[in-house]
């Protein structure tokens, strides 16, 4: 085997120092091949060496986790009566940027094979998507095909969309994101752990042939994206649903055999990075000869087959003597299962291929929390920071015709209705989806044989964590508390998907470290522990990076899903109240941002406690049956939310404006922790004094579909309506 | 009388019709695997179920592979005896490629695919599927397919008419065809159809995922209800 040089390791994205480390460790100089392991298995994605050392300070232990960020392949949570629930989001921002329907398609795949390979199975997926602007032609494409990719893998694999959130910004103009999560039930104590242990164990590859797409796609995740891209292409993989579903049947069939040692899906670095962690988990190593891998094409190298990263794939270390039960079932589902290998004494990986050892590595040495390098970056407040503490206010000069204003709103492609997109979802299948005909801010799924509910939102307002990291941190775990709290759930955990510029850069690294600070002091508040997630570094184009967007998704449990909360009002003449406080302030909102044009502005107010107090209130008003809808104030504000509680039967309100505050901030403003509720009149005493010191205004009244604001007549809320749901479509037609 | 309901490889609307039937309409429920042919414990009482999905990836025409698996003879000689046969979304395709119904499965007029609640409204009640529904009441039941536009020859769609063979069609929440109610662009608007003998039912709507009160619609109950009395 020829040696490796210098240059063309700094080639595959490794450093001069990175491959010294290497030489020093190995003692020699790595041939090619080991070179292109070390490359892939230390890039940003598989090693998260510029992050490693900010996501251990996340809290991530609690009562109910089962298993803990970095432990398995997801997280799993307990969620009583023997059942758990995990659940994990990771991007595809990179492959999407290049190849939007396979690049979105294959995130769905890969997410859900992480829940899987825990021995769950998936009952909902959630996305996150962010665009550039929406008039510019290329948006129009990348929203199209990420959409497209999105249905073509989910539909077929057979796991409703349920959820989600697609927002439009000039920062994600180049690097789109595309942000998917998977949400699975368990049985508790009758998991799939990603390990290998038991000297002459057999080590199996099932699933699809081994091809030469995606080859290095973990490197090509981890470097800026620019003009050279395209030229990535066979990096972005292409994804087969099909065999996934068949996949996923297989592995649930397994489950109930006893042959299984461990598993691990073949995600970023394919066969390179499944048998290194499942070995450094287990101390152990692996003996594997590539010449039995199926491959999709002749001739494949070693390090293409190491690097590969083709979808549907899974690493089986069965015990030795029940090969047979497995080949049996994967038979049935007519799925390749070949044996390429076995467990080995000491923790070296030794890969064969045409008689030579192509690669003899310490597996320990490849891996994250082993040999994997851990960097601490420079950070420096941005320097835009002192824009946005110049803003107030008083800059912005009131408008005079406000329903005007509201009928632009209600049409902005942030707020108006995303009826195009998930229309072309199933949200449907596993007849768990509960928020079809009655939805609430967090989707509610039905645990099947169960009374149980699993709430399930996923959010970030990433002007926010631009305008100050650390609030838009704690605003973005709360949101999705809130959310879920609205729905009478209790928040349990959180999964997050870190996606930011390059962290080379000092002031993005700022944002990084701050906003994980933010996301840690609201998790520890919340007792929500982080379970898992990724990090999605270099999301950054030669025009800069984008918003930073710690995307989180959020798990919460009721246990009985009858008592559940929607968000729309139920009858006219229902007490319309805000519960929480109207603030004069308009920072960072749709508002200030789309309709004033100002871009930048403080974090809108925001307060842990008082954010913490009102959502337990609204979780005690769901239990205690004193409510008939509840929904935050979120995007767009007020007069937003307001409409989507009154659209769903056709009712409308009638509103007063607050003393002291503007009327363009009472109505749009953004300031955080509030909650509409609307209360039948014959409640009301009960429900202000069961709201105690928790403050609440009461703001007006359903009405059957007139809208009135401080006695002026705006028309009806089918007058909002229309354009709320049309924009979208029309903007894309 | 019970269910068989057949799976595919790539079914995934299977568990929710066993589900349906079992759990919500208190039915006896088998699953039969598409590689096995044996039905020696079906009679014609009995009803086997297609369910949706895409039995084979449906990299090719919906259904075209489907009606190849071994069970498919079987459910054909079923069918051709008289035994009730329903084939909901993927299995009406498969219903259609097999010939057990006339006609054929477009894809989407728009080209997408979609998933919502529509709105059914029955054309007759002169099969068991819609023998306990009100012609005058519009039922609300979810569709999700790429390829549900339904398309026939004229010549068939005489036939069709002839026969009383039209179950339902799409229809606003008023139960008329008034405004933009068609979501695929089928023909005639037509959203299922039964055979001449009246004894396979294919639609593309999914009752099975309307029968559950957690799901808030049980709109889909009455159309099983049909087939399990009679």
């Amino acid at each position: 085997m020829s040696l490796a040089t210098l240059e063309q390791a700094k080639q595959l994205g490794l450093t001069e120092d990175e491959f010294k480390a290497i030489e020093t460790h190995i003692g020699r100089v790595p041939n090619f091949t080991e070179t292109a392991v070390y490359s892939v298995m230390w890039s940003e994605h598989c090693s998260y060496k510029n992050s490693i050392k900010y996501l251990k300070k996340l809290p991530k232990t609690g009562s109910r986790v089962l298993a803990a960020a970095g432990e398995e392949n997801a997280g799993l949570i307990d969620i009583g009566d023997g059942l758990a629930c995990s659940f994990k989001i990771e991007s595809h921002n990179h492959p999407s940027a290049i190849e939007p329907f396979q690049g979105a398609a294959t995130g769905v795949g890969g997410i859900h094979r992480d829940i899987f390979t825990m021995g769950a199975r998936p009952i909902a997926t959630l996305n996150s998507l962010r665009f550039g602007k929406l008039e510019d032609a290329k948006t129009k494409h990348l929203l199209k095909g990420v959409v497209s990719g999105i249905g073509h893998y989910g539909n077929c694999f057979g796991v409703p969309t349920v959820a989600g959130e697609t927002f439009f910004d000039e920062s994600y103009n180049t690097n789109p994101l595309v942000n998917a999560m998977s949400v699975g039930i368990a049985q508790a104590g009758k998991t799939l752990s990603a390990i290998s242990y038991g000297v002459g164990n057999p080590v199996f590859i099932v699933g699809s042939d081994t091809g030469k797409d995606g080859i290095g796609g973990a490197s090509f995740a981890s470097a800026d994206i620019d003009e050279d891209s395209a030229k990535d292409l066979p990096a972005v993989q292409v994804g087969d649903p099909f065999q996934e579903k068949k996949l996923m049947e297989a592995c649930m069939e397994l489950l109930e055999t006893d042959c299984i040692i461990g598993m691990q899906d073949m995600g970023a670095a394919g066969i390179a990075c499944s048998t290194s962690e499942m070995s450094a988990k287990g101390e152990h190593g692996m003996k594997i000869n590539l010449d039995k891998v199926p491959t999709r094409q002749d001739d494949m190298l070693a390090w293409e087959m190491l690097c590969s990263e083709s979808q549907e794939r899974m690493l089986v270390v069965v015990k030795k003597g029940y090969e047979a039960d497995m080949i049996r079932i994967f038979d049935k589902w007519d799925i390749h299962c070949e044996e390429i290998g076995e467990v080995t004494e000491g923790d070296n990986l030794e890969f064969h291929h045409q008689g030579e050892i192509v690669a003899n590595l310490s597996a320990d040495h490849l891996v994250l929390g082993g040999g994997a390098p851990v960097y601490d970056r420079e950070y420096t407040e941005p320097k835009y920071m002192e824009q946005i503490n110049a803003f107030t206010i008083d800059q912005v000069e009131e408008p005079k015709d406000l329903q005007a204003i509201a009928k632009q709103i209600v049409a902005l492609p942030n707020i108006c209705s995303k009826s195009w997109v998930y229309n072309q979802y199933d949200s449907m299948v596993g007849t768990a989806n509960a928020s079809t005909n009655a939805p609430s801010d967090a989707a509610m799924l039905r645990v099947k044989g169960s009374d149980k509910g699993i709430a399930a939102s996923v959010d970030c307002n990433s002007r926010f964590v631009y305008a100050n990291p650390k609030v838009g941190g704690l605003i973005a775990v709360s949101e999705c508390a809130r959310n879920i709290s609205c729905t009478g759930a209790l928040p349990l955990a959180i999964t997050n998907c870190l996606n930011f510029g390059n962290p080379y850069n000092p002031e993005v690294y700022f944002q990084f470290v701050k906003a994980l600070e933010g996301m840690s002091e609201a998790c520890v508040k919340f007792d929500t522990p982080v379970t898992g997630g990724n990090v999605s570094f270099y999301n950054q184009s030669p025009d800069g990076a984008v918003n930073p967007t710690p995307t989180i998704g959020m798990i919460g449990l009721l246990e009985d899903i009858e008592t559940r909360m929607t968000l729309d009002f139920k009858n006219e003449g229902d007490l319309i109240y805000i519960i929480g406080t109207s603030r004069n302030d308009i920072n960072s909102s749709e508002y200030l941002y789309n309709i004033h044009g100002v871009k930048h502005s403080p974090t809108p107010h925001f307060d842990l406690q008082e954010e913490f107090a009102i959502q337990k209130a609204v979780r005690d008003l769901v239990a205690n049956k004193q409510i008939n809808s509840a929904h935050d104030v979120s995007d767009g504000g007020l007069f937003v939310s307001l409409i989507e509680s009154a659209k769903e039967r056709n009712l409308g309100f009638d509103i007063s404006y607050k003393e002291g505050i503007r009327k363009d901030a009472f109505l749009f403003g953004e300031s955080q922790s509030r909650i509409i509720v609307s209360v039948s009149a014959d409640k009301q005493s009960d429900f202000e004094s069961a709201l105690g010191t928790i403050n609440f205004e009461k703001i007006g009244t359903v009405t059957a579909g007139d809208i009135k604001v401080d006695g002026a007549s705006w028309d009806t809320t089918e007058d909002f309506v229309k354009p709320y749901a049309l924009a979208l479509e029309e903007a894309l037609a | 009388m019970k269910f068989g309901v057949v799976v595919f490889p790539g079914s995934n609307c299977d568990q929710d019709m066993h589900d349906a039937l079992k759990h919500d309409l208190g039915q006896e429920v088998e699953m039969l695997w598409h590689k096995d042919q044996d039905l020696s414990s079906f009679t014609t009482d009995d009803c086997i179920v297609l369910p949706g999905g895409f039995s084979f990836g449906d990299y090719l025409r919906c259904g075209a592979m489907a009606r190849f698996s071994p069970i498919m003879q079987s459910v054909i000689e079923f069918a051709n005896k008289g035994g009730k046969v329903l084939g909901v979304c993927n299995g009406f395709q498969v219903l259609c490629e097999a010939q057990l119904l006339p006609g054929a499965l477009l894809a989407n007029d728009h080209q997408k695919f979609i998933c919502k609640n529509v709105f059914l409204k029955p054309e007759s009640r002169s099969s068991l599927i819609t023998n306990k529904l009100d012609t005058t009441q519009a039922y609300k039941i979810p569709i999700a397919h790429g390829e549900g536009r339904f398309y026939t020859d004229d010549e068939t769609m005489k036939n069709l008419v002839a026969n009383d063979q039209i179950l339902f069609t799409y229809c606003n929440e008023k139960g008329t065809a008034d405004g933009d109610i068609n979501p695929n662009g089928s023909i005639q608007n037509i959203a299922g159809i039964t055979n001449k003998a009246k004894n396979v039912f294919g639609m593309m709507p999914h009752p099975e995922r309307a029968t559950n009160d957690v799901l808030g619609n049980i709109d889909g109950r009455k159309f099983f209800e049909g087939i399990i009395n009679n």
